[in-house]
């Protein structure tokens, strides 16, 4: 009898191990301790056997039945294992194949850039303000203090619609509307396109101008340079990065200073985008003229201010090194896309 | 303008290099542009005198002559020119010696002739763009000399870029004055002594408009030679400030006009009637000008004229009648002073610049004129001889600028500049300056001089007083001013916020030019009053866009013509109209796809894109408001899209979108090879929205019914959608369309929809008999409204 149950679980172990698949080895499960499995066979034929021997009979096909029962579960563990192993490798992919759908698009520089520049001055409580762009000659020209015939219209090649309409040659324009409409103090960023008729290799009969206004009890031209130094700085993200002020006349400043940056490609050494002399020139500012605050009613003893305007487009290829202004307006997603 | 560096420094010799002094003006406000050598890099060009000519035996047109440069031996050479000649002095250029552009001159055969060197043009020597044979030299040249040292050229002519405000600085005097001023040097006077009249000839003047020209000084001057040649160093000073010689009186006025900054006129006395009339033009008056043109002017312009015609255009340009010729020797010199207010803008107004309307425009001293002319005078004489007149003068003292005294004061300076000077500093500012000043308490009263127009308020001088301490040597600071919270509402859809939403979803952003072709814009717009440019660059940039349509379909032809098929592209800016004559300028946001809906990649069949696709572009941003049940789509023409596949897309009733597939005529007229899908939407139809407003969700279950219904192709999905939302059934949490289908099994003329109606209810889990209620209902309503029907 003894035997029999070793020579059972023998034949079963070798039947699990032979077994390569979930459904044979299920087989084997039920040939052995299934209802009418040979182990179980075995448990019902106890009660043939002699009572003394009953007990020790009992407990070695108990025996036989936990052990064949975990070497099932062991074997089954094994096959599903290996299985999985089998599932997974037949699942690899190359994960170096290029991701699927939309890609994303960009930004113009331009615009890349006169966010830059607004997000500094927001940060300093400057806000933006903005106008129209088809002006008329008063808010262009006149309330600007520069009468007809004077001779800085002759410096804006102006586009004309009629005599009293033209499409505005600087976004000053909008200082003069925000300052009419309200009362100081003011601290104003305002961008957008402004238009000469100028076409060559250097200029485009549309660019972007972004102006700034601060208008305070007692604002100076110093606190313009710090403005303006400060910023050129961030912009640049060039901590030494070095200006100068030139003298210079706008009707709507005094005193008037045109600003120059130290190249920001040869650091002053010179170099072909600087023509040698190591600086460039970024933009014109002042200190607003009296007649100007007069214009909009401001008190001119009361309130000082400055004023500056910057050349976006300038500022953008000199920060993304751009070096054909052509490529500008043209739209050429090969150009575009470079600013993703 | 242009000035020979020597002719500065005779003026005025502060101890700096040219470089030093370039910067100097620069960092004062006359912006330096360009420097540059007198002449171009030559050496071992000496004056040479022929001594004899003989004809080459085997050219004709070739000369052997005899030529002594001051050395022991005469040199041979061999010369083409045909003004040479036995006696004439040349510029020459022995063995060795190198001209412009490397060239090298070697001992030579010419036609079997030994040359031992090259006689010179002025071209050759890098004097003019052009000659007309050899420079031929004044007779006092002296032989032997080096060409560099004769003509002085070891110089620099420098060009300054002047702002219009500085009129003053318009002359060697008026720059030199500024370069005084910063280096703190006083200028060697201009001695000019007047010219004693050795004849009694006069010759009336008659000024009928005394504010127009408060002075005029005339004088005669008789039997100049008119062949008389201009000294070399005269032409030399011409030439370096961009001015031709023509002719000595001429020649003379240009100088004494660079010099002084004074613009005269010479007339030829033998053609002048009876007298000068200084008046304003007659309608329709024509004058013929020096430079052959002919103006047609009116009353605003002023004019010289005599007893009979207008003869001059004041200020801007000599008559060609009253000219002076070659054969003048009796000529009426003219020096005035107009009003820069009478001048200003006439020149530009008949599309003209002159030397003389320039500085007459910007302001000269009206002191000057009396030393102007005896300086014009003395050289002329000099030049050309002849005898003077004493000088008429017709002056107007009451229409004269006038200089009105402007307070200075210490605090305001402090106040503007942010720091403060010494008085004895600013005094001495003021005094190099020319200006007259007399201490007041906390400043001074300033007076300008006559030849400074830009000083009229106190911003002015504190202006001066930064520019010649220098602006970068002010302190420079940060502002102070009251923190203040920078107002931003929460339901403000920015321009910033849409650009990031349409980058994200796949777009470029593209900038293109306002003014557009008349015809793309006809093309896509033919109703719209478009505004015009009166004076555009070209045809092509002449009207303003009334859609950006027009610019973006122009970047796709660019980059389909370059390869790139896939075009995603959108812009924010203005589109511009006229309604009532009233201009509209309306920002827009507008974008265009073509091409296919994803890059190029595996395992996805391509596809192009199409209408839905943009829609979805455009629900999205829409959706940005958080306010999407305000907005809805109407299927609209619009002359650029495709009639069937366009809508308008609708704000609480009003039109703020257009939408659509561009029409198929006009993408072949434009050659754009796929379908191009088209949005434009108004900037303010969308850029206010709402705060969220959080509802509680619902513990209970949803359930989900579908129904397929069967309609006629008439009926939009749109307007069942409508039937639905307006039952306000509570209940109903959302409605979707997830297929639909024509053909087999439904009637021609008809087509299935399948729907997804989800149910919920906030208060209690939903029975199937209350879901077939509420679906029931919808049933019964769609097919009162639309005829829908159950699909078998
Ligand atoms: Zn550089």
């Amino acid at each position: 009898m003894a035997i029999d149950i070793e020579n059972l679980l023998a034949e079963a172990n070798a039947g699990l191990a032979d077994a390569q698949d979930l459904q044979v080895l299920d087989d084997v499960r039920v040939k052995y301790l299934g209802k009418k499995g040979l182990l179980t066979e075995q448990l019902k034929a106890l009660k043939d056997v002699a009572p003394e021997q009953r007990k020790a009979a009992g407990q070695s096909i108990n025996q036989a039945k936990q052990t064949l029962q975990q070497n099932i579960e062991a074997r089954k563990n094994q096959l599903q294992q290996a299985l999985l192993q089998q599932k997974l490798s037949s699942e690899k992919i190359d994960v170096t194949l290029p991701g699927r759908g939309q890609v994303s698009g960009g930004l113009h520089p331009v615009t890349k850039t006169i966010e830059r520049i607004e997000s500094f001055f927001h940060s300093q409580g400057f806000v933006t303000a903005d106008g129209p762009e088809i002006e008329d000659d008063y808010h262009n020209f006149e309330a600007l203090n520069i009468p007809e015939s004077h001779p800085a219209r002759a410096m804006q090649d102006t586009f004309y619609i009629t005599e009293k309409y033209l499409l505005r040659t600087q976004t000053s324009s909008v200082q003069i509307r925000v300052m009419e409409d309200a009362e100081p103090p003011f601290r104003i960023i305002s961008s957008g396109r402004v238009y000469r008729c100028d076409f060559d290799i250097t200029h485009t009969p549309m660019f972007h101008q972004v102006e700034g206004l601060l208008v305070d009890k007692d604002i100076s031209f110093a606190d313009l340079k710090g403005t303006l130094l400060a910023f050129m700085r961030e912009f640049f993200e060039m901590d030494d990065l070095q200006l100068r002020f030139r003298p210079s006349y706008f009707p709507f400043t005094e005193p008037s200073a045109e600003v120059d940056i130290q190249c920001v490609q040869c650091r002053g050494d010179g170099c072909r985008i600087c023509k040698n002399t190591g600086w460039l020139e970024v933009g014109g500012c002042g200190m607003v003229h009296p007649q100007v605050l007069k214009n909009v009613g401001v008190e001119n003893e009361e309130y000082t201010g400055y004023a500056f305007g910057m050349g976006a487009d300038r500022l953008a290829m000199l920060r993304y090194g751009i070096k054909d202004l052509r490529m500008m307006f043209e739209n050429d997603l090969r150009f575009l896309s470079q600013f993703n | 303008m242009k000035f020979s560096e020597q002719w500065i420094r005779e003026w005025v010799n502060p101890g700096i290099d040219t470089a030093t002094l370039a910067e100097q003006l620069t960092m004062a406000g006359l912006e330096v542009d360009s420097i540059e050598p007198a002449a171009p890099a030559f050496n071992n060009i000496i004056i040479g005198q022929v001594l004899s000519v003989s004809k080459h035996p085997e050219a004709d047109k070739l000369n052997i002559c005899q030529v002594d440069v001051g050395q022991t031996e005469n040199l041979s050479i061999v010369c083409g020119a045909s003004n040479v000649a036995a006696g004439v002095k040349v510029p020459t250029a022995i063995v060795g010696a190198i001209l412009p552009g490397n060239f090298k001159i070697k001992k030579a055969k010419l036609r079997g002739i030994e040359s031992f060197g090259m006689l010179c043009s002025a071209k050759e020597i890098g004097l003019a763009e052009a000659a007309d044979g050899l420079l031929l030299l004044a007779e006092d040249a002296p032989v032997g000399q080096d060409v560099r040292e004769y003509f002085q050229l070891d110089d620099q002519i420098i060009e300054v870029d002047f702002t219009p405000n500085r009129g003053d600085c318009l002359s060697v005097a008026g720059i030199s004055r500024e370069i005084g001023v910063l280096n703190n040097q006083a200028l060697s006077p201009l001695v000019i002594e007047p010219v004693l009249p050795t004849i009694d000839d006069t010759f009336p003047i008659e000024v009928q408009v005394p504010s127009d020209c408060p002075r005029y000084l005339g004088r005669i001057i008789r039997n100049i030679d008119p062949k008389a040649a201009t000294p070399i160093w005269m032409q030399e000073r011409l030439r370096r400030a961009g001015l031709r010689s023509l002719s000595p009186t001429v020649d003379v006025t240009n100088y004494v006009l660079l010099e002084l900054g004074q613009p005269m006129h010479a007339f030829d006395l033998a053609k002048l009637d009876q007298k000068i009339v200084v008046r304003r033009a007659n309608k329709q008056e024509k004058i013929k000008l020096l430079d052959d043109s002919e103006i047609t002017a009116d009353e605003s312009v002023l004019v010289i004229a005599d007893a009979q015609q207008a003869l001059a255009f004041a200020g801007v340009m000599g008559g060609l009648n009253s000219s002076v010729t070659a054969k003048t020797s009796d000529i009426f010199l003219e020096c005035a002073f107009f009003n820069p207010d009478t001048i200003r803008g006439k020149a530009r107004r008949f599309g003209m610049q002159t030397d003389s309307s320039y500085r007459f425009e910007r302001g000269v001293d009206y002191t000057l004129q009396q030393r102007a002319m005896e300086r014009a005078t003395q050289l002329i004489l000099a030049v050309a001889g002849g005898q003077a007149g004493p000088v008429s003068e017709v002056l107007s003292e009451a229409d004269l600028p006038t200089r009105t005294a402007v307070t200075l004061r210490q605090s305001r300076i402090k106040r503007v500049l942010g720091f403060s000077l010494e008085n004895t500093v600013i005094e001495n500012y003021m005094s190099h300056l020319g200006m007259q000043w007399q201490p007041v308490d906390d400043g001074w009263k300033v007076t300008a001089p006559a030849y400074r127009y830009d000083i009229a308020i106190e911003a002015d001088l504190i202006e001066e007083v930064g520019r010649i301490y220098g602006y970068n040597h002010l302190p420079t600071t940060m502002p102070v001013a009251n923190l203040n919270f920078v107002a931003e509402p929460e339901a403000h859809i920015s321009a910033r916020k849409i650009r990031q939403y349409l980058v994200n979803r796949g777009y470029q952003e593209a900038i293109t030019y306002s003014f557009v072709d008349p015809e793309m814009q006809s093309l896509l717009d033919p109703e719209a009053p478009v505004v015009k440019l009166a004076n555009p660059i070209s045809t092509e940039m002449s009207v303003m866009r009334t859609t950006l349509w027009s610019s973006l379909l122009k970047a796709a032809q660019h980059n389909q013509a370059r390869q790139q098929q896939r075009i995603r592209l959108f812009e924010i800016g203005k589109r511009f109209t006229q309604i009532d004559g009233k201009y509209q300028q309306e920002t827009v946001i507008s974008g265009l796809i073509s091409g296919d809906i994803s890059p190029t990649q595996w395992g996805e069949s391509p596809r192009k894109v199409d209408f839905f696709d943009m829609k979805a572009d455009v629900e999205g941003l829409l959706a940005l408001t958080g306010d999407d049940d305000a907005f809805s789509f109407e299927a609209a023409a619009h002359s650029a899209l495709h009639p069937g596949q366009s809508a308008q897309i609708m704000r609480d009733g009003s039109k703020i979108a257009n939408i659509g597939t561009l029409h198929p005529d006009i993408q072949r007229k434009l050659d754009l090879n796929t379908p191009v899908i088209l949005f434009e939407l108004s900037y303010t139809g969308l850029n206010h929205g709402v705060v969220p407003d959080c509802q509680p969700i619902s513990k209970f279950p949803m359930i989900k019914r579908d129904l397929a219904l069967v309609v006629s192709e008439e009926v939009n999905v749109g307007t069942l959608f409508a039937v639905v939302e307006s039952m306000a059934e509570e209940r109903l949490q959302h409605m979707e369309i997830f297929d639909i289908y024509r053909g087999k099994g439904i009637a021609e003329g008809h087509k299935s929809l399948a729907l997804s109606f989800t149910l919920q209810d906030d208060s209690q889990t939903l029975t199937d008999e209350q879901v077939d209620v509420i679906i029931k209902k919808i049933l019964v309503s769609l097919q009162d409204s639309i005829g829908a029907t159950l699909r078998e």
